[in-house]
């Protein structure tokens, strides 16, 4: 046998490099040649904006209310916190009674919860996600993990502080909260947006440079638009 | 039926009085669909919350102006139907807009909330839209068969395409309703109705499980609350027509209520008893079962 020297693969490239998202000419079936930007194509580059309240405080004390009594939550988890949520669905805790239901898609949803430690690979779908979200949104981050890492502080992989990624609107403490803290802390942020101190949509537009270079330092692979749709 | 201004404000009433009565009566069918899976269940003034909360978010994300069209062509859709059918039978206030083809009217309005949503759908260009809605289309269209042939039926049976007469000849006594004066044409519809109510076992385009709920994927804020609250006026609107064909109109409002909550509870009840059907079983089901119903009934008549 020839003693052939091993040559590794070329590596692919990663971020905004990658061959998908380059410029690039396509024809169509109709003979037509058309130039398509991926990033800028099929996606909305526009920055957010913040939006403001109504004039009247009586009607955005109602919208508030409103708001307050009809959370919905999108149906992504993240972490171990993921199985804590489900059981609120259920006979046992029946979180339906409070207003709190369930979503599968980000458009229609309200509430982003973070369920426990946040990998760098899922960080970048919750940033999708949470953009994708209508204005006003709110984020709660579930167990110590998103509160300063958690047993993952160490971690080469995670993020610790989520709020430095999104703006949270309420912490549940614990490792796992159990679904009964989660009702506590659901009556908790109701109370926050009753209050009128949901405001986390518009402080993510405001401050939205910083948060931009807090989650391209850990996303290297960075392979998006600057903000999603 | 020559028409008058005042009928503007009397359908409007009408309107009102059907959708807050819808409002509460779909909470009530969603709380007993979790009664029968053991829970609580939504607080009943909780699809009047979850409207406004829709209506009063602040961004809209737009995709085109169909995607703007196709909730209004909905509402449009349910609208339409409850305008142009009367409500309750032998009532100058709730007679609305009937005239005396409005049957074939109705039989539009039934489809045209679906053709507006597809298009809308359409523009969205969410892969999970088209699924959901080609799905919707080709079921729809099955199950509007043994609708339309038993419809065809009464109408054939009454010798007339207006609502208001067919009615009239089912007055005196329950024995006189089409239930029983033409069983088979009723039993070929209810397979219908069981296929356009949006409930298990003939939901699998809005699959909430596997493809997010499937048409309206891409649907929020305003968008989606204009969706809600056709899901709210159609189904009754629906109703009310298979009320007036069927089961002998209604004379007055409690009668009116009655009627429609327990034409409701059929779907709630098969919803909630029977497992869902893959799009192809059901549309086997509509041609096997629905469409040789609706094909005698005529013959019968």
């Amino acid at each position: 046998m020839k003693d052939e020297k091993y040559t590794p693969l070329p590596r692919r490239p990663i971020g905004l490099d990658r061959e998908e998202l380059k410029k690039r000419t396509v024809t169509a079936p109709d003979g037509q040649t058309f130039e398509v930007d991926p990033i800028r194509d099929y996606y909305c580059q526009d920055a957010p904006k913040a939006h403001q309240r109504s004039y009247i405080k009586i009607v955005e004390d109602f919208f508030n209310w409103c708001r307050a009594e009809s959370l919905w939550i999108l149906g992504y988890g993240t972490g171990c916190g993921a199985i804590e949520m489900r059981p609120l669905m259920t006979p046992r805790f029946d979180a339906y009674r409070y207003g709190i239901q369930w979503r599968p898609t980000p458009r229609q949803a309200n509430l982003l919860m973070i369920s426990g430690y946040l990998s760098v690979k899922t960080l970048k779908r919750a940033i999708r996600s949470y953009e994708q979200m209508q204005n006003p949104k709110y984020v709660v981050g579930l167990g110590s993990c998103t509160i300063n890492g958690g047993m993952y502080w160490d971690s080469y992989n995670t993020i610790k502080k989520l709020d430095e990624y999104l703006p949270v609107d309420l912490y549940i403490a614990g490792c796992m909260p159990r679904p009964e803290a989660l009702l506590a802390g659901f009556e908790d942020l109701k109370k926050i947006i009753k209050a009128g101190g949901g405001e986390g949509a518009n402080k993510y537009a405001e401050n939205f440079e910083w948060y931009k270079a807090n989650q391209k330092s850990v996303i290297k692979d960075w392979d998006m638009p600057d903000y999603n749709w | 039926m020559s028409f008058e201004w005042i009928q503007i404000p009397y359908a409007l009433l009408t309107l009102l009085i059907v959708f807050v009565y819808g409002v509460f009566m779909t909470t009530i069918i969603r709380k007993m669909g979790a009664r029968a899976g053991g829970r609580y269940g939504i607080r009943l003034y909780q699809t009047f919350v979850d409207l406004a909360k829709n209506y009063a978010l602040r961004s809209h994300i737009s995709h085109g102006i169909m995607f703007y069209l196709g909730p209004v062509f909905r509402l449009t859709g349910g609208v339409g139907l409850i305008l142009f059918v009367p409500t309750i039978y032998g009532s100058v206030m709730h007679q609305n807009f009937a005239f005396a083809g409005d049957l074939v009217l109705a039989l539009y309005f039934v489809f045209f909330g679906t053709l507006g949503m597809a298009l809308g759908a359409g523009e969205s260009g969410h892969p999970y839209s088209a699924v959901g809605i080609t799905r919707g289309l080709s079921q729809m269209t099955a199950a509007e068969l043994p609708f339309v042939l038993a419809v065809f039926a009464v109408s054939l049976q009454y010798q007339t395409l207006s609502i208001t007469e067919i009615v009239a000849a089912q007055q005196g006594g329950f024995l006189s309703w089409t239930l029983f004066t033409n069983p088979i044409a009723v039993v070929a519809a209810m397979i219908g109705f069981l296929g356009t109510m949006m409930r298990s076992p003939f939901d699998v385009f809005l699959a909430p499980q596997e493809i997010p709920i499937g048409p309206p994927t891409e649907f929020h804020s305003a968008y989606l609350a204009l969706m809600q609250t056709n899901r709210i006026l159609f189904p009754i609107a629906k109703i009310v027509i298979y009320m007036n064909l069927f089961f002998g109109g209604a004379t007055n409002w409690p009668v009116f209520f009655l009627k429609v909550f327990l034409i409701y509870l059929v779907s709630a009840l098969v919803g909630v008893v029977f497992p869902r059907f893959r799009v192809e079983q059901s549309i086997r089901f509509f041609l096997i079962w629905g469409l040789p119903l609706g094909i005698l009934s005529i013959l019968i008549v």
